[in-house]
């Protein structure tokens, strides 16, 4: 293991020296998607929130997106899943993504459904 | 006479001796819990997305609810978020170092970074502890109405929000907190508010500048301002004062708000609390030169997984409950 480390990120696009140095490398990059995060959070252009993607408004894609970049970078670099073996990377990250987007799509729907039967039905729950 | 005679290889996987996933049984059993922690995580944050979309048209925003930094007054939404999102990432940095200087058999540089990374860790947790002080405590006071929905005051000339001190009237009276000593002995009630009902409508009558925001969201994204003939018809519905937030009330909105807020960054901050305790015991075995003897530094490893765990599900919190 010791020497077993995979040091290029970004597909081959940027290759480190040391293990050492990708650590670095990739604390700049996590640093600036955060700091990109807070300024949109911050600023929230107008032109980012009136545009919907998808029934999503494009700033709330950019956020998830932008998480998923820093967790794949967390995931691969800090916890090193890049020098572990194919079969254990997907069995680890495989297993929540399917089981979350399931959770995620059922609970979604079903508040969707809850907000319309107190916006149309005869329920008075804001007074 | 070699007919019976194995080879290495194959008495090693008969005897369950291979490594398919070429990680160690402490380094598996790890990455297992954290997969079944990030469900817990998961159902979280999931059930916050239900509540959140059941009020979709109701709920508070982030921005307006957490916007204080220590030592500064003023308005200054996200910023000390991003302060606590740096510290967790650069304690995670300091522990990736550390596995590192561990696989070199550096103990020297081990214990450092493991310093360093426990002081980020115990950084972050007083931050939270900072935050969570600061929502319960509470920002501008607001009322409740009957249906248990929140109604917070605006004054009309500059838009800014109005604290209840700033325009409720003193009503002289001697009401005084219930105590269990002074009364019948197994009714007590929760603290007054620092000004009663009948204080804050007399001012607000008093008052014309001062208008209500209801928890609705309008069009603009934004919180939905009452003209003052609105909100006087709306005042009537208005049952008690809130000031702050606990799990039964809540003055920033939805009261599902403060007890989501409550329960996952709770949770995720017993996570780092745990991970500095964890920390601090392999920092001591660091020092000690429990793992120069053993030969391999893979205990850092282990809870450095955790640690960087920690950090990614805060991560996801950031996103969910701060951003989106």
């Amino acid at each position: 293991m010791a020497d077993g480390h995979k040091l290029e990120i970004f597909r081959g696009l940027v290759k480190f020296k040391s293990n050492t140095q990708k650590i670095w490398g990739v604390l700049a990059f996590l640093t600036l998607i955060t700091a990109v995060e807070v300024v949109l959070g911050i600023i929230k252009p107008e032109s980012l929130t009136d545009t919907y993607v998808l029934g999503m408004k494009l700033i709330n894609w950019i956020f998830i997106i932008l998480t998923l970049v820093k967790a794949y970078y967390i995931a691969w670099d800090f916890m090193h899943l890049r020098d572990e073996k194919s079969a254990l990377r997907r069995a680890i990250v495989w297993t929540p993504i399917f089981l979350v987007i399931y959770l995620t799509f059922i609970l979604l729907v079903e508040a969707d459904y809850i907000y319309n039967v107190y916006k149309d039905g005869f329920v008075s729950w804001n007074f | 006479m070699n007919s019976t005679v194995t080879t290495g290889t194959e008495t090693s996987v008969w005897g369950g001796g291979n490594q398919p996933l070429g990680a160690s049984y402490g380094k598996m059993m790890m990455w297992f819990f954290l997969v079944s922690d990030a469900l817990t995580f998961s159902g979280f944050l999931a059930a916050y997305g239900f509540s959140r979309f059941k009020f979709i048209e109701t709920w508070p925003i982030a921005d307006e609810v957490f916007t204080h930094v220590p030592l500064f007054h003023g308005n200054y939404p996200m910023i000390y978020v991003a302060f606590m999102t740096f510290i967790l990432i650069m304690s995670s940095v300091t522990m990736v170092l550390a596995v590192d200087a561990g696989h070199k058999m550096k103990k020297n540089a081990v214990t450092w970074y493991m310093f360093a990374t426990v002081i980020g860790g115990i950084i972050f947790v007083g931050s939270q502890a900072w935050e969570w002080g600061t929502f319960i405590k509470g920002d501008f006071g607001a009322l409740e109405t009957k249906g248990g929905r929140i109604l917070q005051f605006v004054k009309a000339d500059t838009g800014e929000r109005a604290a209840l001190s700033d325009f409720a009237a003193s009503i002289p009276g001697d009401r005084t907190v219930h105590e269990r000593k002074n009364g019948i002995w197994f009714y007590q009630e929760p603290a007054l508010t620092s000004v009663s009902l009948e204080e804050v409508v007399k001012g607000f009558k008093a008052d014309s500048n001062i208008l209500i925001r209801t928890e609705v969201i309008n069009e603009e994204g934004e919180k939905t301002l009452l003209d003052r003939k609105a909100s006087l018809a709306k005042l009537a519905e208005a049952t008690q004062v809130v000031e702050g937030a606990n799990l039964i009330h809540n003055e920033y909105g939805s009261r599902l708000f403060a007890d989501f807020f409550f329960f996952i960054t709770g949770f995720h901050g017993f996570h780092v609390f745990s991970g500095v305790v964890i920390n601090i015991i392999i920092f001591f075995n660091v020092i000690l030169g429990t793992y120069e003897r053993r030969g391999h530094y893979e205990m850092v490893e282990k809870v450095g997984l955790y640690w960087h765990f920690v950090d990614l599900v805060w991560v996801f919190v950031f996103t969910f409950f701060y951003l989106v």
